[in-house]
């Protein structure tokens, strides 16, 4: 029984690992005969299933071939091969690249985080130090019950009501990158200010105390000895948010736009890696498919080393 | 001549139904050691914290009668439970500092530990900054231990080293009156004859109220004790009178080891 046990433990552990490996090793699998087209390439490409005439052994250095410019915000494949059948005469390829929707991965993250970070601060001090039990302990609750909110409820809500509001104050287009990022930096709000608050409220009373018996107000007691104290654990949710929003899917689908282009302003539409395979699976053979999988071998590598760097701190709070 | 002078105080916490000090009357006389001693849940320390406000950190308790200290400049005493405005709170714990329990360094550098009341009540000036962190360190027998380390993190001190370091840290601030809460119950006996020892230095320049569970500790080191018992003072007067002659018998069993 004993050994049993130990050994039905051992293979769920196992198990997890195997996981991991296998889908790295599965992603990375699908994305080879992309990664071996396009190399490194592939993510300062701006062409997203486009055709391109073969000139000058173009295969072998395909990051420098021309763009034709009716192209450049194309991501039908009826115009693509339209422009195609226009050139027939030339010999051409399709040409697979992740800057946009990396980009715009990158962009809509960094406008949430922006958002984000200083209300979540805001929040956190507001419950940990400056309301009163009763009323810190319902709002802490209503956060609580924000972060459980599906994604999808946060898209629906965010292209209805909350893009057109935006709209109205900054113009341009409502599905954009602004409001995509906006409504993310709601989405991660909750979550950011739960954890924040969790690990300033690990702050020991009489360290407050010893400041405050020094002189101090309140606000230099936040700011000189519950901030460092709780550096660590403000570090750390700050990260796994960023995480969180990186592969964020549903909500920044129905708000980025969906459009291969590179965004000229905050408030022009463009892609992001997650809503771009969710878009495109479908209808997705071959280079596509490789292509996609290309992107969500770097989602993967992006998302890994930012959770691995939120353990560390994690880590290191548990070791002081 | 006391530098504060307890009348008719009485305190009851937010959370408790009925009063845990009552109607206490005490002197804390100048440049002296007064000791309050008493089993666990006396009161002892609830009236240390009461010397400082600092029960106004916390909603809804309540203070009764009058906590009189003597302002220096005029020779008057003033009731500092008529204190409401924040900065008057800041004076008052710049004029009446407090060492607690456990060591409470902030996660800082050394030297920023012991600069942090004066920067924060607004000194900028880096060499005034310097002489008197060194000056604290120095009064405080910390010096010359930590003098080459001054910038490293004040977390990798001993305990005994930075309960010395809180101290230079309120000593910083040339305070009139310090209160110690049991300053060496977490320290082990040679820090803690050291911090002792660094007392009886202190009172020199400084009135002291020390909340001790250690009977010895008082007896070595206090002018004065106060003996408290389920929330009332039952005796106060010179060291050596409480415990050689006491006048009540609760202070007698107490101190003989009959209860506590």
């Amino acid at each position: 029984m004993e050994k049993l046990f130990k050994t039905v433990s051992f293979m769920s552990a196992t198990l997890v690992m195997v996981l991991l490996a296998s889908i790295f090793f599965s992603l990375f699998h699908t994305a080879k005969p992309a990664i071996e087209e396009y190399g490194f390439g592939f993510i300062k490409e701006k062409a997203w299933d486009e055709e391109v005439p073969i000139e000058n052994d173009i295969a072998a250095t395909p990051v420098k071939k021309e763009e034709p410019k009716a192209a450049v915000s194309s991501d039908d494949d009826d115009l693509a091969s339209m422009l195609a059948g226009n050139t027939s005469d030339v010999p051409t390829k399709t040409v697979y690249g992740g800057l946009i929707p990396i980009v715009g991965t990158l962009l809509s993250t960094l406008i949430a985080m922006i958002f984000a970070l200083p209300i979540a601060m805001g929040i956190a001090v507001f419950l940990a130090e400056i309301a009163p039990k009763q009323i810190s302990n319902i709002v802490g609750i209503a956060i609580e019950l924000l972060a459980a909110i599906p994604s999808i409820i946060f898209g629906m809500w965010g292209l209805f009501y909350f893009a057109p509001i935006v709209q109205s104050f900054v113009g341009g287009y409502q599905v954009s990158l602004l409001t995509a990022g906006l409504v993310l930096g709601v989405m991660i709000l909750p979550f950011m200010a739960a954890i924040t608050r969790d690990s300033m409220r690990t702050t020991p009373d009489v360290l407050k105390e010893s400041a405050y018996a020094l002189g101090a107000t309140k606000f230099e007691v936040i700011k000189d000895i519950i901030f460092p104290y709780s550096k660590a654990g403000i570090i750390g949710s700050v990260i796994l948010a960023l995480g969180r929003a990186l592969g964020e899917t549903m909500a920044v689908a129905f708000l980025i736009g969906s459009v291969f282009s590179l965004p000229t302003s905050l408030t022009s539409p463009t892609v992001s890696i997650p809503v771009a395979m969710a878009n495109s699976f479908g209808e997705a053979t071959g280079m596509k498919t490789s292509a996609l999988f290309y992107l969500a071998f770097l989602l993967f590598i992006i998302s890994f080393a930012v959770i691995s760097i939120a353990k560390f701190y994690f880590l290191r709070k548990d070791n002081k | 001549m006391p530098i504060m002078s307890i009348e008719d105080f009485s305190f009851t916490y937010a959370s408790a139904p009925a009063r845990s000090l009552s109607n206490i009357n005490l002197p804390i006389q100048k440049n002296c050691i007064t000791s309050l001693i008493g089993p666990s849940g006396c009161g002892k320390s609830t009236l240390l914290r009461s010397l400082n406000r600092m029960h106004d950190l916390y909603p809804n308790n309540e203070y009764e009668g009058k906590l009189m200290l003597l302002n220096q400049e005029n020779d008057e005493m003033e009731n500092i439970l008529d204190i409401k405005k924040e900065n008057e709170f800041i004076q008052l714990r710049q004029r009446v500092g407090m060492i607690f329990q456990k060591p409470t360094p902030f996660p800082m550098s050394i030297f920023d530990n012991v600069a942090y009341g004066l920067r924060i009540s607004g000194i900028k000036n880096k060499t005034e900054l310097k002489d008197r962190v060194e000056d604290a360190l120095k009064g405080s027998a910390l010096f010359g231990e930590v003098s080459d380390r001054m910038n490293k993190s004040a977390m990798g001190l001993s305990g005994g080293q930075q309960q010395r370091l809180c101290i230079a840290r309120a000593v910083a601030l040339k305070p009139e009156l310090l209160l110690f809460d049991e300053p060496t119950s977490a320290l082990d006996p040679i820090s803690t004859a050291a911090i002792e020892e660094l007392i009886v230095e202190l009172k020199k320049d400084v009135s002291v109220a020390i909340v001790t569970h250690n009977m010895q500790q008082a007896s070595r080191i206090s002018d004065y004790t106060a003996f408290m018992y389920l929330g009332d003072l039952v005796e106060y007067g010179e060291t050596e009178q409480i415990f050689l002659n006491p006048r009540e018998k609760k202070t007698e069993d107490y101190i003989t080891g009959r209860f506590g």
